[in-house]
């Protein structure tokens, strides 16, 4: 772990991105007192007002405090990705492997996996959101779906090499059994590629959500995220650009600092990886 | 392919049966008498067991009939063909804008490997593949129409039916919208794809007979490199339709994927399934063509059965 650190603080900037990502959870956990004020609070004389002292974002058509929304949308951000990403990963994984262990249910499951990717994401997302009706729950599932294929396609073709490895054989023939094996033997060396692909899946989930918002299916509109902020200042586009400014200037800082440490952690973890997934 | 074509056509198709409740109802909203709910359930035939409901849809798909929108009152094929012509348009133009820009600027990375414009360039496309396409389009949209007034903001004129082709100015914006990030990704990999096969034996003999440097990066590097280039260009296609989706409903534009957005809000499953069906059909056909692609490119791939 302090190696790790070591190696990021080499490279200055993927340095600056965990920095900046460490701040955004902090942020995100001590909200209420990083905002300083309440992000649905409605104040109609503050309304459209350019950054200053005391709204240091400004504010928006109903009078509420941009850097307060801003630091919310964090929360929300880091909410709606880790939800992602653990559905994504815990049944990429669940898929995954199962299907590289029993190969008759592996034809069956890869099949559909590989007719899913033919299906654009955002546009699979949009279908299932509007079935499900738009919570943050099935928001998560939505995109989390999309996700899942491509985790169980990489999980898939990494267990089906383990399977292979002599240290596997050794204990499929001293006796351990199939849950034993996998539980045991196959899921720990899959952690390090797991953790690399948690902060792409991260990153995308950020950019996926986020244009659910803008299209009208994601979150509900009253939740504070930087997708529906960027939504409303649509409309007060020349009145108000800061509006437009800085929660869109959030998500392509968070999606920079997940991509750029996501490649450190690629490098230092292991190099396989890199051939696995092109 | 054809199994493919099959399980796609069972998810499509079950989409409308996920729908919890009775997707009648859903789709006509809650204003509906009982009598519409019953009309439209009879006429989508929903009364029927599903193996049948299923068998119908395909069979009617088979003969080319999608079925008919609930909000048009037309039906589907109609709808679709009625975006295509922007669609099209702004997906060749970004296409082009990708393979023209996204190429070369990829192979002069690689070719000059860590210099500062390598730099610069890598750089510049973890960037822009970290801005999400809603926001660089409301940008430019601030900028180049709002600001500036070079654009027009929204919106796209047919140039089929009024032969103008000034009226591709509408489509700017939009084209450089949606290929930024993918550009981005054009980038990345025709560089890390030329990097690859530059570290192999047979670029060191071109050199060593003593080919000029452009002949080397051009005929022997560059022409391997495509092998891997093209095998994404599926994965292009896929990303390029979810932009698509997102950009024509920033610049307001009548095309396939402003349709599909706003018959997901109006829930007119009909053409969900149509625009669905169509998009994996040409997925399946692109991947088709860079199988075709890669016997040619590559003589040692060879497909028997």
């Amino acid at each position: 772990m302090l190696k790790l650190l070591q190696q990021l603080y080499k490279r200055k900037v993927a340095f600056a991105g965990f920095v900046f990502m460490v701040a955004l959870v902090l942020s995100a956990l001590l909200a209420p007192w990083v905002s300083g004020s309440d992000p649905l609070e409605i104040n109609p004389i503050e309304r459209l007002q350019s950054p200053s002292a005391s709204h240091w974002f400004g504010t928006d058509n109903f009078g509420r405090d941009t850097w307060s929304r801003v630091i919310y949308g964090a929360r929300m951000t880091v909410i709606t990705g880790l939800g992602v990403v653990i559905f994504a990963i815990f049944f990429g994984v669940l898929f995954g492997t199962l299907s590289a262990y029993y190969q008759g249910l592996g034809l069956v499951l890869m099949r559909i996996v590989d007719v899913m990717m033919a299906f654009p994401s955002l546009l699979l997302a949009l279908v299932l959101v509007s079935i499900l009706n738009p919570s943050v729950i099935n928001v998560i599932i939505a995109v989390g779906i999309t996700y899942l294929t491509t985790t169980a396609r990489i999980i898939y073709s990494l267990t089906l090499k383990l399977r292979e490895e002599p240290f596997v054989e050794a204990i499929i023939s001293a006796g351990a059994g199939h849950f034993r094996v996998i539980a045991r033997h196959i899921i720990p060396n899959l952690i390090s590629p797991i953790i690399v692909q948690a902060t792409f899946i991260f990153a995308f989930a950020l950019l996926q959500t986020a244009a659910l918002d803008f299209l009208g299916v994601g979150l509900p509109p009253e939740i504070p995220s930087w997708g529906n902020m960027l939504t409303e200042a649509r409309m007060y586009i020349t009145r108000a650009p800061w509006l437009l400014f800085f929660p869109g200037i959030m998500i392509v800082l968070t999606v920079l600092s997940l991509n750029l440490v996501g490649d450190v952690l690629r490098d230092r973890l292991d190099p396989r990886f890199q051939d696995d997934v092109g | 392919m054809i199994p493919t074509l099959f399980i796609s056509a069972v998810i499509i198709f079950s989409f409308i049966h996920l729908i919890p409740g009775d997707p009648a109802s859903v789709m006509l909203g809650e204003q509906a008498t009982p009598e519409q709910v019953e009309a439209l359930k009879e006429h989508l035939g929903l009364n029927q067991p599903l193996y049948v409901q299923f068998i119908r849809w395909l069979g009617n798909v088979l003969r080319g009939d999608l079925g008919q929108s609930v909000f048009f009152q037309e039906p589907v094929t109609k709808v679709i063909a009625s975006g295509a012509e922007t669609s099209l348009w702004l997906a060749s133009i970004s296409m082009a804008l990708i393979l023209f820009l996204g190429i070369p600027i990829g192979m002069l990375s690689a070719i000059k490997y860590n210099s500062f414009w390598d730099q610069a360039v890598s750089g510049g496309a973890m960037f822009a593949a970290a801005v999400p396409t809603f926001w660089l389009g409301l940008n430019l949209m601030f900028v180049f129409a709002v600001v500036l007034g070079w654009f027009p903001s929204s919106g796209f004129p047919s140039i089929v039916e009024s032969g103008d082709f000034t009226h591709l100015r509408y489509l700017i914006l939009p084209a450089v919208t949606l290929a930024a990030p993918n550009s981005a990704l054009i980038i990345r990999l025709v560089r890390a794809s030329m990097l690859d096969v530059m570290k192999d034996d047979y670029v060191r003999t071109a050199r060593a007979k003593g080919l000029s440097e452009w002949a080397v990066n051009l005929r022997h590097v560059f022409r391997n490199s495509l092998l891997s280039i093209v095998a994404t260009l599926g994965f292009t296609f896929v990303a390029l339709v979810s932009g698509t989706v997102v950009t024509e409903t920033v610049f307001s534009l009548p095309g396939i994927g402003r349709l599909v957005v706003q018959s997901v809000l109006r829930r007119d499953y009909p053409v969900i399934q149509g625009v669905i069906l169509v998009i994996v059909l040409l997925y399946l056909v692109i991947n088709l063509i860079v199988d075709i692609l890669y016997t040619y490119l590559d003589p040692r791939v060879k497909y028997d059965d």
